[in-house]
């Protein structure tokens, strides 16, 4: 199984996606069609599922992302919520005077059965 | 003739940091964005301002950009691109941001538009939440991926009502106009 990795701009975040079950998702995400983004992000997922690693962690450092997002990104929770043999970990941080991403993060948290961390640090 | 001195004071007098008429690009949306965030980052302000004014623009100007695709216009090109082009304007005031937009809509669309905006006013601050969370997991994905949300998450994260207004243009078109305001918060750092 390949890693995923694709390169941040100013309106995608980077992603690295690892077969150890290392998965990284950081930067912006505000492009104004995030469907085509997203779509190779769900694949690879979909293809890990087929021999997930014991322990999967997902490391979510977003500082900015649209509403067109935010349903894609709902997405890959909800992917990852279908995946078994796996414990996974969805680590959500957010800058500590961010309340809006610490907020958005709840959300998430409120609809995916996955136990999510939430971590304030002081830059992202 | 158009003044351009009187347009320049009125715009120095109402502190607009960017204004643009036109249609909204994909190209131009990056622009925009990349030069209110110099220009919030030149003037000091907080982080944490920076970023709820960032988060509303990119809403507001990305619901202008999707918009552009809502209605088909038939006639001479220019007429077209008339019809299509917005109204953006960033004012940095003492106390607050604001964000002012106006594009044209056909009138039959104005009903819809008016509740929808009128729903959202209703709501405090959890009830907000709650249509966030309701809309986000209908399972309802629009091409343009944002599925109805972008109102609701600018009403939220500016904390503030959505001012509007619309303008009867003809039978065929109205004109919009969404005004936000995003106060602005002591910089403590």
């Amino acid at each position: 199984m390949e890693e995923l990795k694709i390169e941040g701009s100013a309106k995608t975040p980077t992603i690295e996606f690892n077969a150890s079950g290392d998965l990284l998702l950081k930067g912006r995400s505000i492009p104004e069609n995030s469907i085509e983004f997203y779509k190779p992000i769900l694949d690879w997922i979909e293809n890990y599922g087929d021999s997930p690693k014991d322990k999967t962690v997902v490391n979510v450092q977003l500082e900015y992302f649209n509403t067109s997002s935010s349903k894609c990104i709902l997405d890959v929770f909800k992917k990852l919520e279908t995946l078994s043999g796996t414990d996974i970990e969805i680590n959500w941080y957010y800058e500590e005077d961010d309340e809006d991403m610490l907020e958005a993060g709840e959300d998430y948290q409120a609809i995916i059965d996955i136990p999510f961390k939430m971590i304030e640090v002081e830059e992202l | 003739m158009l003044d351009i001195y009187d347009l320049y004071k009125k715009m120095e007098s109402n502190k607009i940091l960017l204004s643009f008429k036109g249609a909204i690009t994909s190209e131009l949306l990056t622009s925009i964005l990349q030069i209110v965030e110099t220009r919030m980052e030149e003037l000091q302000d907080s982080n944490k301002e920076r970023k709820k004014v960032f988060n509303v623009l990119v809403e507001i100007l990305q619901n202008l950009y999707h918009h552009i695709d809502d209605f088909e216009v038939e006639g001479p090109v220019e007429e077209v691109n008339n019809i299509k082009s917005s109204i953006f304007m960033i004012s940095r005031l003492t106390d607050e941001y604001k964000i002012v937009t106006g594009n044209y809509l056909l009138t039959e669309n104005v009903v819809k538009l008016k509740s929808r905006i009128d729903h959202i006013n209703s709501l405090d601050r959890d009830g907000l939440k709650l249509l966030y969370k309701e809309t986000l997991n209908n399972g309802e994905i629009s091409l343009k991926g944002g599925g109805g949300l972008g109102f609701i998450d600018i009403a939220r994260k500016s904390g503030q009502k959505l001012d509007y207004n619309f303008i009867n243009i003809d039978e065929k078109y109205s004109f919009f106009t969404l005004i936000v305001r995003i106060e602005k918060v002591n910089k403590v750092k």
